[in-house]
């Protein structure tokens, strides 16, 4: 069994180590702070925390505040309430190119308990498609702990989805982040599973579960949805067949991302593993509601086969 | 409180009316705007803009400056010949307004016009952001005050309300918002469309300072604004009473001039009766 670890945990943790690093950070939550833990940073600095109650929208503008005055505010509540400042966020965060940090947690299926009001599956979309915002998905609790530092100094808005559960761990403490660089974890000759977030492990695993059929496959972790590696895409696409994996809507997150490049540039057999165009339901815990809706290890393996069946046709 | 001499005032209200006909100019020559509410705001921006703010526009990165977000953003042709006659840039750029390749857009853009502090247009933003300017001031241990412009319709959106929360939680001081509350908005009288009173308590609930004023009065722009400064346990709320489309007659209180250009006769009408007015004259 894999170790599984806490993200948000290590994103509160991390940003708390930060705040000692960096005295311009402020940490704005609206009401959740013990969710999704930056009580660790108002312990810390008591000072930096703005506690604003139930007010997404408002808390987006007063980070907006806080940038224009030099400060780097990360602004937390759960992804899926982000959507109450849709206009904050287009208009005063990306339009207007303040330095706001948007942290989504509870992000994907990981907050299962709640139901679909909580269930987060389009926000990649949508801040993917906002000019100048970069939106990063960490896979793990340690590629957390490196991309918060990375976020805090990214000169520009960023939006840093954190899921609620605790994830398997992909990474050691050597690795290194970049934001808007991919990471190769896996090479292989058939296909490359590309994927991001919780689903890099469940890649992982389908790539052990691929071998004993004979196919070889590379895994990539794109934490960095915006700006795109666009360059380890079309490595990638070299296999001849790309599959990727997301806990989200296959419309408008990676999938989609990766398809934009491969239509225009390389195009290749693609297989997107992630929801489909469906809200989905209350589960007893996080894996099972994943696999309920096709990101089982299972489906990547079958998404695999069906790219690689799809690229010998092609030949 | 500044005692305001005769002769200043006097030098602000040919101010406002000089911005009055640059607004008028501007949305004229470009066939497009919003005169209604920038009219109505001429004596508030001239107050801030030209005698109350300490601003330096060659040093538009002086931490100390005071800060002013024009919330409702739509009132731009009253900001714009502002920022142009207070020295931010030069004032024949006022004829590229909302032309491809022109820093001055259709609403005001801080990355793009010299003096913009903060980006605006659709409303409800600027007291947030506000709450935001004014706590850094507070956490950097700066002195610089925030003003907030806003407009009356704007008074229905809901995140201006949690914006006044966040303000009023932390006391801030620092922060002024100024009301104009000329009565009329986009599709009609704000009292048809959506009543906003009672105003002043309503502020006073979200424990603001309030003060109450005829904001095409220069003198009471001014007193009030230094007022604002003076009250030091929480933020202030100036509600200036104005007239949409004030100065011009068939402008005024009508919403369809909202965000309607005149024409050349209207605008020749609208400038004669608004060079009539010069006290001088």
């Amino acid at each position: 069994m894999t170790e599984k670890v806490s993200v948000r945990k290590a994103y509160g943790q991390t940003l708390a180590e930060h705040g000692a690093i960096n005295p311009d950070v402020v940490v704005i939550v609206a009401d959740v702070s013990s969710s999704v833990m930056t009580n660790y940073f108002a312990e810390k600095f008591p000072e930096r925390f703005f506690n604003v109650g139930i007010q997404e929208a408002g808390m987006v503008d007063t980070a907006v505040g806080f940038a224009l005055a030099g400060m780097v505010p990360f602004v937390n509540t759960f992804a899926g309430l982000f959507l109450r400042a849709v206009e904050q966020i287009r208009t005063c965060v990306a339009y207007a190119r303040t330095n706001v940090k948007l942290v989504g947690s509870y992000a994907g299926l990981s907050d299962f308990k709640d139901g679909p009001t909580h269930h987060s599956i389009i926000d990649i979309a949508i801040m993917r498609s906002m000019p100048d915002m970069a939106v990063i998905v960490p896979a793990d609790a340690i590629e957390v702990e490196k991309m918060v530092p990375a976020v805090a100094e990214y000169d520009g808005p960023v939006y840093l989805r954190i899921s609620r559960t605790d994830m398997p761990v992909v990474f050691d403490e050597k690795h290194e982040v970049e934001i808007g660089k991919g990471v190769v974890v896996r090479d292989g000759s058939d296909v490359t599973l590309i994927s991001n977030g919780i689903m890099v492990s469940r890649c992982v695993k389908a790539v052990e579960l691929l071998a004993d059929e004979r196919i070889d496959a590379g895994v990539v972790n794109m934490h960095t949805l915006k700006p795109l590696d666009v360059s380890i895409i079309k490595q990638a696409a070299e296999t001849g067949a790309i599959v990727t994996a997301e806990e989200h809507s296959i419309i408008g997150g990676l999938g989609s991302a990766v398809a934009e490049v491969l239509g225009a540039q390389c195009p290749v057999p693609l297989e997107r593993v992630g929801i489909a165009d469906t809200f989905t339901e209350t589960a007893l815990d996080p894996d099972s509601l994943l696999d309920h809706y096709g990101m089982a290890v299972e489906d990547i393996v079958k998404a695999a086969r069906r790219a690689t069946k799809r690229k010998r046709k092609n030949r | 409180m500044a005692y305001h001499s005769e002769k200043l005032i006097n030098e602000l209200n040919e101010k406002a009316r000089q911005l009055r006909l640059d607004a008028l100019k501007m949305i004229h020559e470009r066939g497009q705007g919003h005169p209604g509410g920038s009219l109505s705001a001429a004596e508030i921006i001239t107050a801030l803009f030209f005698h109350h703010m300490r601003i330096e526009p060659s040093r538009s990165d002086w931490l100390e400056r005071d800060r002013f977000i024009l919330s409702k953003g739509h009132a731009c042709a009253i900001l714009y010949p502002a920022l142009a006659r207070r020295g931010y840039f030069p004032l024949e750029e006022l004829s590229r307004w909302g032309h491809l390749g022109s820093f001055l857009q259709g609403h005001p853009d801080r990355l793009k016009t010299p003096g913009v502090e903060m980006t605006a247009g659709f409303l409800g933003h600027g007291l947030p952001i506000g709450a935001g300017l004014c706590l850094a001031a507070r956490l950097k241990g700066l002195k610089y005050h925030t003003y907030i412009l806003l407009g009356d319709g704007e008074c229905q959106c809901g995140v201006l309300w949690e914006g006044a929360m966040t303000a009023a939680k932390y006391k801030l001081s620092n922060l002024t918002v100024i009301v104009d509350y000329n009565n009329v908005q986009l599709d009609g009288p704000v009292h048809e469309i959506m009543p906003l009173e009672p105003l002043v308590e309503k502020w006073k609930s979200f424990n603001f300072a309030t003060l109450e004023i005829d904001g095409h009065n220069i003198g009471q722009v001014l007193d009030s604004l230094d007022m604002a400064k003076e009250i030091h346990s929480q933020p202030t709320v100036i509600i200036a009473h104005t007239t949409k489309g004030k100065g011009v007659s068939f402008m005024e209180n009508k919403a369809e001039w909202h965000g309607l250009a005149p024409n050349d006769a209207q605008y020749a009408q609208a400038i004669a009766e608004l060079k009539g007015k010069r006290r001088d004259d």
